[in-house]
């Protein structure tokens, strides 16, 4: 499989700060990959690297093989949905269609119609008066018109009431489902993943913490429970990625391919939150939490 | 490209087409008035014997209309504040140039057609106000005869130069500053600061001036003037021509104070033609006939401006602003 985002060191500095800075992953095509981290991570400006909007300050970059932002080619074959998803006010729904069809080559424009029609979005109406959720279905429906290969999303639904939020993630799944375009979304309500995704990238200080596919990790990861006892009495399979001790129990969140044969262990299954929430609180320690040794198994 | 930068340009376009619409209609109106004034009192001034008070009277009409002529010189500073300073701001304050950024048309792309057509349409409204106004003042300029000197900047082609500049500048500050509110007053505050340091510092460089000492020959129109006591200088001594300076001189060269005339020995004495022959001006001027000349170096320079302007804006935008 042939990634879609592939970035070696990759940095981007404002003035004295880093944004994001000595970043390497890569992300398979065929997938709806999450970038979640806590804000001031680097998503936005990783995603924004993505696209274009923004260039390297040092290491590189390559988004369907190519070189982002360089050319209309490469900006066809990326559909981008911002954060806040930004849309001209004094426009109406039906410009920002012929926008559309204005700047790209192979724009369908039965299906910005057709998804425009089945939101009941009035072509007449001004962006700037649409309410935050049929904005964010505006600028998705601009997004996948123009026919993309990758689809990236920074943030789609933070600022969208529940009701919207979940009205939006299911049109991306009838998008990906309808298309099989790879989608590459940023967000920080892991909740909302859970269903839509199946590669998580977790960012930290501009670092990847952890990178698999959803199930795998699920699968992998376990939460112990049961009689105190030091970390470094587990067997070397289990990478203790989280503990926790009073006087007479311990609580350690794991991973392990391994099965856990311990009868003095409960064993608990994980949340992708739960999961998510640990690996963001971890100090990076040992190799196997650094950023490039968990590459996404693919 | 182009049809997307008209779709967002359009509704400035109409606005700036219905403002010039009104004043061409107003311009039109109280044209044929003003010929027929100049016609009836200072083309035929000559029998009356009266030129002076007959000008006078005729300068004296349209005012209000003369001044609202002058605020429109006014029109390249509003290009640049309200079509230049918002093109890139607005879409950063915004943030829609992530929306029109990720479409399949690089944004160098975007910014040139964007800079191209409302740099154009801010050229081509620019000449056209000053083409009407030019036409509508030709009666003014006839009486005045300082076409050269005061409203140098109001008519003919030089506007053109000015509203491209002032557009240029003003798209290149305000993808500079990001803010459009404060790209607007920066714009408007270099646009002038340029036009004024153009005005007296450069155009009066532009080619050497002539320079010439001759007897001195009073025409009609040309008056004496002094200042306290100081030098006697000639007002009027060339009919549209740009004047620098017009000194009374003596044989030797030496400017003549008023207080030589006033003496009494030399006006009012029989020899006051000797005296006078004794007289020479010494001016300091460009010629009417390069009036022409003066406006095409100017709008030249205007549009050369507006050209590097142009480029600045192009490069910020596709270097700066990643």
């Amino acid at each position: 499989m042939t990634a879609v985002i592939e970035t070696t060191a990759l940095g981007k500095r404002y003035g004295r700060k880093w944004a994001l800075r000595d970043c390497t992953l890569s992300i398979p095509e065929g997938n709806v990959v999450s970038l979640v981290g806590p804000n001031g991570a680097g998503k936005t400006t990783l995603l924004h690297l993505a696209v274009g909007l923004l260039a390297p300050t040092c290491g590189s970059i390559s988004v369907l093989g190519g070189r982002p932002g360089d050319g209309p080619a490469q900006l066809e074959k990326v559909g981008f949905v911002a954060q806040a998803t930004p849309t001209y006010a004094g426009l109406s729904v039906a410009k920002h269609l012929r926008m559309g069809a204005y700047l790209n080559a192979k724009w369908d424009r039965g299906l910005a119609q057709g998804r425009v029609d089945q939101l009941g979005l009035d072509p007449r109406q001004k962006a700037g008066s649409l309410s935050g959720g049929q904005r964010a279905q505006l600028a998705l429906t601009i997004a996948i018109a123009k026919r993309p290969e990758l689809l990236v999303l920074d943030e789609p639904v933070a600022s969208l009431d529940p009701l919207s939020r979940r009205e939006f993630l299911q049109g991306l799944m009838e998008i990906v489902a309808e298309h099989g375009i790879s989608v590459v979304l940023s967000s920080h309500l892991v909740a909302d993943l859970e269903r839509v995704c199946d590669s998580i990238v977790v960012l930290v200080a501009s670092q990847v913490r952890l990178a698999g596919e959803v199930a795998e990790l699920l699968a992998t990861h376990h939460r112990l429970s049961g009689p105190r006892r030091d970390p470094r009495s587990l067997p070397s399979d289990q990478a203790v990625i989280e503990e926790s001790h009073t006087d007479k129990q311990s609580t350690f969140f794991i991973r392990t391919d391994q099965p856990i044969l311990d009868p003095r262990w409960s064993v608990a299954p994980v949340t992708l939150e739960d999961l998510v929430l640990a690996y963001m609180a971890a100090p990076v320690r040992g190799p196997e939490l650094g950023a490039p040794a968990l590459g996404l198994v693919s | 490209m182009t049809r997307f930068a008209w779709l967002q340009f359009r509704m400035q376009a109409a606005v700036g087409a219905g403002a010039l619409a009104v004043i061409a209609v107003v311009l039109a109106v109280t044209e044929p008035n003003l010929v027929h004034l100049y016609n009836t009192s200072v083309a035929n001034c000559a029998v009356s014997g009266n030129c002076a008070a007959a000008t006078t009277a005729f300068l004296a009409k349209d005012h209000l209309l003369q001044d609202l002529a002058n605020l429109l010189i006014a029109l390249p500073a509003l290009v640049g504040m309200f079509w230049g300073a918002p093109l890139v701001a607005r879409e950063l304050e915004t943030g829609t140039e992530q929306l029109v950024w990720a479409q399949g048309v690089t944004r160098t792309r975007w910014i040139l057609t964007k800079l191209a057509l409302i740099g154009l349409a801010s050229a081509a409204a620019s000449g056209l106000l000053s083409l009407m106004l030019t036409w509508w003042s030709s009666t003014f300029d006839r009486v005045n005869m300082n076409k050269f000197t005061s409203v140098f900047d109001q008519r003919d082609i030089v506007p053109i130069g000015y509203a491209a500049f002032a557009f240029a500048l003003g798209a290149a500050t305000g993808a500079l500053i990001r803010r459009t509110l404060p790209a607007m007053a920066t714009t408007l505050a270099a646009y002038v600061g340029v036009r004024l340091v153009f005005t007296h510092w450069v155009r009066p460089h532009l080619i050497t001036p002539v320079r010439a000492v001759t007897a001195l020959h009073a025409m009609a129109g040309t008056t004496f003037n002094e200042t306290n006591n100081g030098p006697l200088t000639l007002i009027g001594a060339k009919p549209g021509a740009w004047v620098y300076s017009a000194q009374v001189v003596n044989k030797t060269g030496h400017p003549v104070s008023g207080s030589f005339l006033d003496r009494g020995a030399c006006l009012q004495s029989r020899a006051a033609s000797a005296c006078i022959g004794q007289l020479r001006e010494a001016l300091v001027y460009q010629p009417a006939s390069r009036y022409w000349t003066f406006q095409w170096y100017e709008m030249a320079i205007f549009l050369a401006l507006a050209v590097v302007l142009g480029g600045l804006c192009v490069w910020w935008v596709r270097d700066r602003l990643v």
